[in-house]
């Protein structure tokens, strides 16, 4: 089975083509570009390079965010495209669960996490059982203050990932003190393999049509509106 | 025959603001289908497009609507000889989900893939009802365009005047707001001014003697003026005449300035285009000035005003026979200029 994996869900963007576990080829930037221009090329190049055509792939892998909203909006209609003009199966995966994979002989929580401004993070809960990262706590928008209280309440050490670790490192510290693990700067980056091969053990979805983003956020317009509608039935 | 007669069929994209639209297009005059999904319902509830929220149905629609376009053009992937997408201009997030959808569908079966500037579509729109005798003067109206440009022949464009401040189709939905017009607020004046008499002299910014610009913030202000001034004062005013009044105002420049530009410009037609080309007011009055100076004048069935795939595929097939090709970094540019196509 050879399954094409997209990330573009966050600054790091990443493709990459394994067939079955194997890894064939895997491309990863960590650099403030646009996805948009250098999304598609990445991918024709990268299948040109393991010599596969389109049409040769059995399965389309997508982060599905959270993320920048743009960013997961690039990667998700080109791998929702190609899914469905091509007829292949399309696997999202959440992108934390991807990062969260860096953590995989860690013994103890693995903390995934992308800075959503205001104070704010994406972040969730995982942890390694025989080889397999598990959600322990379901992907979310929430306050870092917040969380890192919440965190400290498991009393287990923590290992905290992701490429904006350096902007959060000392609030991390002064939180959770010595259960704060810090890995090498290395496994910051998700890995667009790692995304390939989790997509193996899921189901494709349902009707590709239907696939969105995970945003785990309402446009902000939307929720004032919703807002609205609330207080004038009250 | 000329090189622009060759038969073809392009499917278009179009995602610049709030429709996701897909069509199929034959030879650039003959349209195979027309596929659009309007987000006009959501974006009601905030009074206006809002950019997040179009962005959200856009990656909703962008399948569904290409699945039915080429469905119901009973056409096959390789019966396609181009796909053209609106590259700009447009609202950036948009303008993305088209772009990186129709780059997916140019790789996956390795087809051409040719940019569109959006207003362009809007002009061969016209291609699509009838024939387009150049050189021409096309007058564009919508939301975000109020321009004049000059055809000497297929994908040439130049602009000869274009707004200074607000878009004609702004002016529409500002004004409809302050008479409180329910969003969008362009077709309901249109209306309301069907019932009215243009009983007040609003402005009308010619600008230079020479100039085909135009500027329409003034004519705003003034409407939204006489309506606050009369609320004041507690004076009951009747909207449609206020309504009829405006779009007059609106109307006279537009038509005045088309015309002086087509008989200086010794043009052989006269193509209107754009959401506003959809208004009743300006479509007579266009209508009867041409029909007294003699020039055949274009403008697109009601359906292929507002924004759609169709013209974006009239557009591209034209593009396509001069040889533009974009490549998978194909971006979407808000700001894109026309001249440069
Ligand atoms: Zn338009």
């Amino acid at each position: 089975m050879k399954i094409l994996a997209i990330d573009s869900s966050n600054l790091v963007m990443g493709v990459a083509v394994n067939d079955e576990e194997r890894v064939l080829g895997e491309l990863i930037t960590n650099v403030k570009k646009n996805h948009s221009i250098r999304l598609m090329p990445a991918i024709e190049q990268l299948l040109k390079d393991v010599d596969l055509n389109p049409n040769d792939l059995d399965r389309i892998a997508v982060a599905m965010g959270p993320g920048s909203y743009t960013g997961v909006r690039i990667g998700v209609t080109i791998a929702k495209t190609l899914a469905w003009t091509l007829n292949k199966d399309l696997v999202g995966i959440s992108s934390l669960e991807i990062l969260a994979q860096n953590g995989r002989h860690f013994n103890g929580y693995i903390i995934p996490f992308f800075d959503a401004r205001r104070g704010q993070v994406y972040t969730g809960i995982y942890k390694c059982e025989k080889g397999i990262v598990k959600v322990v706590e379901e992907d979310r928008l929430t306050l870092l203050d917040k969380w890192l209280e919440h965190l400290v309440q498991y009393d287990q050490p923590l290992l905290f990932l992701g490429n904006d670790l350096e902007k959060h490192r000392q609030t991390i510290k002064d939180y959770c003190g010595t259960l704060a693990v810090f890995p090498e700067t290395t496994m910051n980056n998700p890995r667009p393999s790692e995304l390939a091969n989790l997509s193996i053990g899921r189901p494709a979805v349902p009707d590709v049509h239907q696939f969105v983003p995970q945003y785990l956020q309402l446009a902000e317009a939307e929720a004032k509106w919703l807002d609205k509608q609330k207080r004038s039935y009250t | 025959m000329s090189r622009f007669d060759q038969e073809t069929t392009v499917l278009g994209i179009e995602t610049s603001c709030d429709e996701t639209a897909a069509a199929v297009v034959k030879d650039g005059t003959k349209i195979l289908s027309n596929v659009v999904a309007s987000q006009i319902k959501s974006h009601k509830r905030f009074g206006g497009v809002v950019p997040e929220v179009a962005s959200r149905h856009h990656v909703e629609q962008f399948t569904l609507v290409c699945e039915k376009a080429m469905e119901d053009a009973k056409v096959d992937w390789k019966d396609l000889d181009a796909i053209a997408v609106t590259q700009g201009p447009g609202l950036v997030g948009a303008l993305l989900i088209g772009v990186n959808g129709a780059k997916a569908l140019s790789f996956a079966y390795d087809l051409p893939l040719v940019p569109v500037h959006h207003i362009t579509g809007h002009i061969y729109a016209n291609r699509l009802s009838g024939d387009m005798k150049f050189p021409l003067i096309a007058l564009i109206v919508s939301g975000g365009h109020t321009e004049l440009i000059y055809m000497k022949e297929h994908g040439s464009y130049e602009i000869i005047g274009q707004t200074r401040d607000d878009a004609a189709g702004e002016a529409f939905d500002k004004v409809a707001r302050t008479i409180g017009l329910p969003y969008p607020g362009g077709p309901e004046i249109d209306k309301l001014a069907n019932i009215g008499e243009p009983t007040i002299d609003f402005p009308r910014a010619w600008l230079e003697p020479d100039s085909y610009d135009f500027s329409f913030s003034g004519l705003k202000s003034a409407v939204i003026n006489t309506v606050h001034n009369a609320e004041q004062r507690g004076e009951e005013l009747n909207k449609a005449d206020i309504a009829a009044s405006f779009r007059e105002s609106v109307v006279d420049v537009l038509v005045t300035k088309t015309i002086k530009a087509a008989k200086n410009y010794h043009v052989k037609q006269i193509l209107v285009a754009g959401g506003v080309a959809a208004n009743q007011g300006l479509r007579e009055r266009m209508a009867s000035a041409c029909a007294k100076e003699g020039i055949p004048l274009s403008i697109p069935p009601l359906a292929l005003c507002t924004d759609n795939a169709a013209m974006i595929a009239a557009a591209g097939t034209i593009g396509y026979l001069k040889g533009h090709r974009a490549d998978m970094s194909l971006n979407g540019k808000p700001g894109l200029n026309i001249e440069d196509f």
